[in-house]
């Protein structure tokens, strides 16, 4: 039985030379914050073997120790119970239970990918006076749409950013739902349509990386990818020059051609934005005319107001919900008077659309 | 002309020549080889004229141990069909790298990755649990069938019919081509309009329906029908096992088929539950079917668990160490099974605090996991082990498991889940638990039982060669779908750009080759063991072959119709053991006769006309649909009033039969 624990090991060492030249790029990854994802996986898995490693030991130990030709060994057939090892066997899982809960707890708060950044790498906090570089991430069928709001541009199917500041993505989808995901960047987050994400997250090293969609969604999903570039602040600078320079200009109409689904796309660039474009993506009301769904939202919510002078208790709570909301609790950079239902109704996050439904 | 395509859309809905896949020649060249052996079954069933064997003794039957050896046959038949799919989809990414296609198109590729995923899961991995629940649970509990045994027959050929389906739109249409789950709004009407995502559905729903029944069935089963003497805290642990998962069975099953329900809806009759607009909500969907299918994954593993927790004690000779803290672990399990879902997609935006909920929550399954793990391990300690088959599997168990718990609990982990999600590692890792748990567990049970269930033993020589090509196949195709997890390779990719990926994926190709050949060996050790039947050594004509410690070993290999001729009584867990030890003496008279249920054809009628009904849903064959429910529902009211349903075995028959054990036992003896 040794054989089957030495297994793994000799087939790690098979496979070594085979990844000589390959990167692992989730184990080394180029941004801050997946570095310190792949710390996590490092103490968790570390945290683990602590346990896992001597079960393994014991196992192929008792299995040939006990092995029924082995006459010399004990052989006591009543052996079912020691309410010491009933401790050790329940306690040694709970401790490391307890430690790898306490570490999560404080990794997923710290490492929450809603938390703007306040370092952009170990004890090297976000310098004074540097604003986060907000893209807008848009997955379409079957390639990724990037626009810059302060710069007025967008592209197709690449994505750059300079080195050491912070990026603060907002992410939808134009129809299926996929995942936003730059391994050496940082972790993914979904882009699904009518709803918004967020994504903060920073490059440390000049470069170029993949980026692609981690979740299926049909016939082009495996061409699905773009380039993400690392760059120095002059490289960026034209960078954007460049894309200034192209011909092509995303307006709503030009939008919705880009949207029809196609497949393997070259990198595109557009020099020019329409104003809220992505506010009328995750509205989903490009196309002239139809109607976005903050105002379906909104007016939703108003028939329900409406209903409460007549006593609904429903209609009540949507009211004190409207109050809330007009309150300060929810102040956020971008409304910083506080959030209005009608400032609301750009959903930020999926499940603040949820809660708008279910309260 | 208008009228002639009006017409054919009246008698066959979506139904045209065109949906036959003839342009497509990998399906084709299956077709006529699957036309061809089947041509060829069917042809031997005539000439052996074994029509009537088979529909007398089989398909009628609703003796609870024909209706589990069916349930593993089906599950079988149905795995060597998952397997296939999955060696194409590992050639293919062997092949499609650095721009190459490989030789399978996307619309073919996202197929077989779909069905193979359904397949394994449903109509493989369920059928053979609930077979192997069904053959040994009520033989544990000394009952002589299950509740009822009736819907037992209907559960089995409800299941049948979703498997049937599924093997339809290999040839007719298409199957779904978006993932095991079918997430909205990929699987909406929208972006799947044809025929794929309604087979996906209609086959769960119908076989989903086959298994609730199951489910409700073996928990009415276990709760009133033990032997006297057996209290909950006596059953043996495989029987515990089965209870929690038929109760995570009907608590989960139900919110599939609603899920999957408003899913229909949405196509059918354009509702807009799980729709981008109209105030849908796809992520709803994703809630929902997680909600179900974490439970799931505990409905699979929880049963297998109870085969190790029996083989390991039997084959150390030795009682199970920590048996109330097994069943209290198994229970911790069940509960613990619901809270857990959101992990499967913490990605989807939530915020910290509920993450961190359901990552925990997920990290604490793990502490009666390991505790189960330590039981096991304790239980070999002191004991005498026999390296019988059922051992290595058990053993390999241990050592692969845990190594898929560990990259479980680390996937928990919201921060690590959010560079590891849906990347191969997922893959890697789903496939570790499942293969190095379920899979192996059922493998194990499979050839536990095998004498039980035909009166000879299973072939160890070819048996060890399965288990190696498994266990080393298993690590040579999986490992390096880790690896390249680690690399960033996302899942359900059918082409590669970066050729540095190839040689990890042709190692994994090979691997799956070898768990090709391990399954060869697994059907041949029944094979040889069917040839050498009448050889003593392995022939079981003591109806305990393993010195066994539950009831199942107390009666004969193969039991009788009924079972037990009488009743037996529990006086401690491991109630046979407790009685060899005490020097029971069966009883050689006084037989009664035996009161039993009659076979009957109309658990194959309803599944029939199931399948018709799913099948024209499928299709839009409107006047099908309503032909095939009126006479479902009609067939259905007609059968509650066949009062013909039960007989006695006289007791001349029943001295009979067990004289016969009384002479096979002394001969036994003598020799």
């Amino acid at each position: 039985m040794t054989r089957v624990k030495a297994l793994p090991f000799l087939l790690l060492l098979a496979i070594t030379p085979l990844l000589s030249g390959c990167q692992w790029v989730v184990m080394s990854p180029s941004g801050y914050i997946a570095e310190q994802q792949k710390n996590l996986i490092l103490i968790a898995t570390g945290l683990m073997l602590l346990i896992i490693v001597p079960v393994m030991i014991l196992t192929v130990l008792f299995a040939w120790k006990y092995r029924q030709s082995n006459k010399q060994a004990d052989y006591d057939p009543d052996f079912h119970h020691s309410t010491k090892l009933e401790f050790a066997i329940w306690g040694a899982p709970i401790a490391i239970i307890l430690v790898l809960g306490t570490v999560t707890w404080i990794a997923t708060h710290r490492l929450d990918p809603y938390r703007p950044l306040t370092d952009i790498g170990p004890n090297t906090p976000v310098p004074a006076g540097v604003e986060p570089l907000r893209v807008q991430v848009v997955s379409l069928d079957w390639k990724w749409l990037f626009i810059y709001p302060e710069y007025d541009i967008a592209t197709i199917n690449e994505l750059v950013a300079p080195v050491d500041r912070p990026i603060a993505f907002t992410i939808t989808s134009s129809n299926l739902m996929n995942s936003f995901f730059v391994p050496a960047l940082a972790g993914q987050i979904y882009a699904m349509a009518g709803m918004q994400t967020q994504l903060h997250a920073v490059v440390n090293e000049p470069g170029v990386f993949k980026g692609f969609s981690s979740n299926y969604t049909g016939h082009g999903f495996s061409y699905m990818h773009f380039k993400f570039h690392g760059v120095s602040d002059s490289e960026f600078d034209a960078w954007v020059a460049k894309a200034r320079a192209a011909d092509d200009v995303l307006t709503r109409s030009v939008y919705l051609d880009v949207e029809r689904p196609s497949e393997g796309d070259p990198v595109r660039y557009f020099s020019r934005v329409d104003p809220g474009l992505f506010e009328l993506i995750v509205n989903m009301c490009v196309p002239e005319g139809s109607r976005c769904m903050r105002d379906l939202m909104h007016d939703n919510s108003n028939r329900i107001s409406g209903l409460g002078r007549m006593g609904n208790p429903e209609a009540l709570a949507a009211a004190r919900l409207e109050k809330a909301l007009a309150a300060d609790a929810l102040c956020t950079p971008e409304v910083p008077q506080g959030l209005t239902l009608a400032g609301l109704s750009t959903p930020t996050s999926a499940f603040s659309a949820i809660k708008i439904f279910s309260e | 002309m208008a009228l002639d395509s009006n017409l054919q859309q009246l008698l066959f809905g979506r139904l045209t020549l065109e949906a036959l896949p003839l342009h497509e020649p990998i399906v084709v060249v299956t077709f006529v080889g699957v036309a061809l052996g089947g041509i060829a079954v069917l042809g031997a069933l005539t000439y052996f004229r074994l029509w009537g064997y088979l529909w007398h003794e089989w398909f009628t039957s609703v003796d609870h141990k024909k209706i589990g050896i069916m349930y593993i046959v089906l599950g079988i038949v149905m795995f060597l069909r998952g397997l296939a799919d999955a060696i194409m989809l590992r050639l293919q990414q062997a092949i499609a790298s650095g721009g190459s296609e490989g030789y399978l198109n996307a619309h073919h590729y996202d197929q077989i990755f779909t069905a193979h995923g359904v397949i394994m899961i449903f109509f493989v991995a369920m059928p053979l649990v609930t077979g192997l629940m069904n053959y040994v649970m009520p033989l544990q509990i000394g009952a002589r069938d299950v509740a009822f045994p009736f819907l037992n027959n209907l559960s089995f050929w409800l299941t049948t019919s979703g498997a049937v389906l599924v093997m339809i739109s290999l040839f007719v249409g298409e199957f779904a081509q978006t993932g095991w789950l079918a997430y909205p709004p990929l699987s909406g009407i929208d972006n799947s309009p044809w025929v794929g995502v309604d087979y996906y559905l209609w086959s769960l729903q119908i076989a989903g329906v086959g298994t609730t029944l199951s489910g409700i069935n073996l928990i009415v089963t276990i709760v009133k029908m033990r032997c006297p003497g057996m209290h909950y805290m006596r059953m043996p642990i495989f029987t515990w096992t089965s209870l929690c998962t038929n109760i995570l069975i009907v608590a989960t099953f139900p919110i599939l088929t609603a899920v999957l329900a408003l899913l229909t809806l949405d196509r059918y009759v354009g509702t807009h539950f799980f729709t981008n607009d109209g105030g849908g909500n796809p992520m709803m969907y994703v809630n929902l079917i997680w909600i179900w299918g974490h439970p799931e994954v505990y409905i699979l593993v929880l049963p297998a668990f109870g085969i190790f927790s029996e083989v390991v004690a039997t084959l150390s000779g030795k009682r199970l160490f920590g048996y109330t803290s097994m069943v209290y672990a198994t229970a911790c399990i069940t509960i613990l099974s619901y809270i857990v879902w959101l992990h499967h997609f913490f990605t989807m935006g939530a915020g910290a605090t509920v993450n961190t909920f359901f990552g925990i929550t997920t990290m604490i399954i793990s502490i009666p996991t390991g505790a189960k793990i330590f039981n096991w391990l304790f239980t070999m300690y002191k004991g005498r082990i026999r390296f019988e088959v059922p051992m290595y599997w058990s053993i390999g168990f241990m050592l692969t498991f845990v190594v898929g718990g560990m990259t479980g609990v680390l996937l928990a982990v919201p921060p690590a889940d959010f560079v590891l999600h849906n990347s191969l590692f997922l893959v890697a890792h789903f496939h570790n638990t499942i293969i190095g748990g379920v899979v192996f567990g059922l493998f194990a049970g499979l050839v536990y039982w095998f004498p039980k269930m035909f009166g000879f033993r299973a072939d160890p020589f070819v048996g060890k060669i399965a288990f190696w090509c498994w266990q080393i196949g298993f690590w040579v195709a999986f490992m390096p779908v880790y690896i390249l997890g680690l690399m960033g390779v996302t899942r359900r990719l059918s082409q590669f750009d970066d050729t540095s990926l190839q040689p990890l994926f042709i190692t994994a190709a090979v691997g799956a080759g070898l768990i090709g050949i391990g399954t060869l060996a697994l059907v041949g050790q029944f094979a040889v063991g069917f040839l050498r039947r009448k050889d003593p050594a392995y022939a079981d004509t003591t109806g305990d072959p393993w010195n066994g410690r539950t009831l199942e070993w107390a009666t004969s290999s193969p039991p009788p119709a009924y079972n037990f001729a009488f009743t037996p009584v529990a006086h401690d867990i491991d109630a046979w053991w407790d009685m060899k030890k005490r020097g029971y003496s069966r009883p050689l008279t006084g037989f009664v006769p035996v009161h039993m249920p009659h076979n009957t054809g109309m658990g194959v009628v309803l599944a029939g006309l199931a399948t018709v009904l799913g099948f024209a849903l499928i299709w839009h064959i409107w006047w099908l649909v309503v032909v095939a429910f009126v006479t479902l529902i009609g067939t259905a009211i007609a059968h509650t009033f066949n009062y013909n349903r039960d007989y006695y075995i006289p007791a001349a028959e029943v001295a009979a039969i067990e004289d016969n054990r009384t002479r096979l036992l002394a001969g036994k003896v003598t020799s």
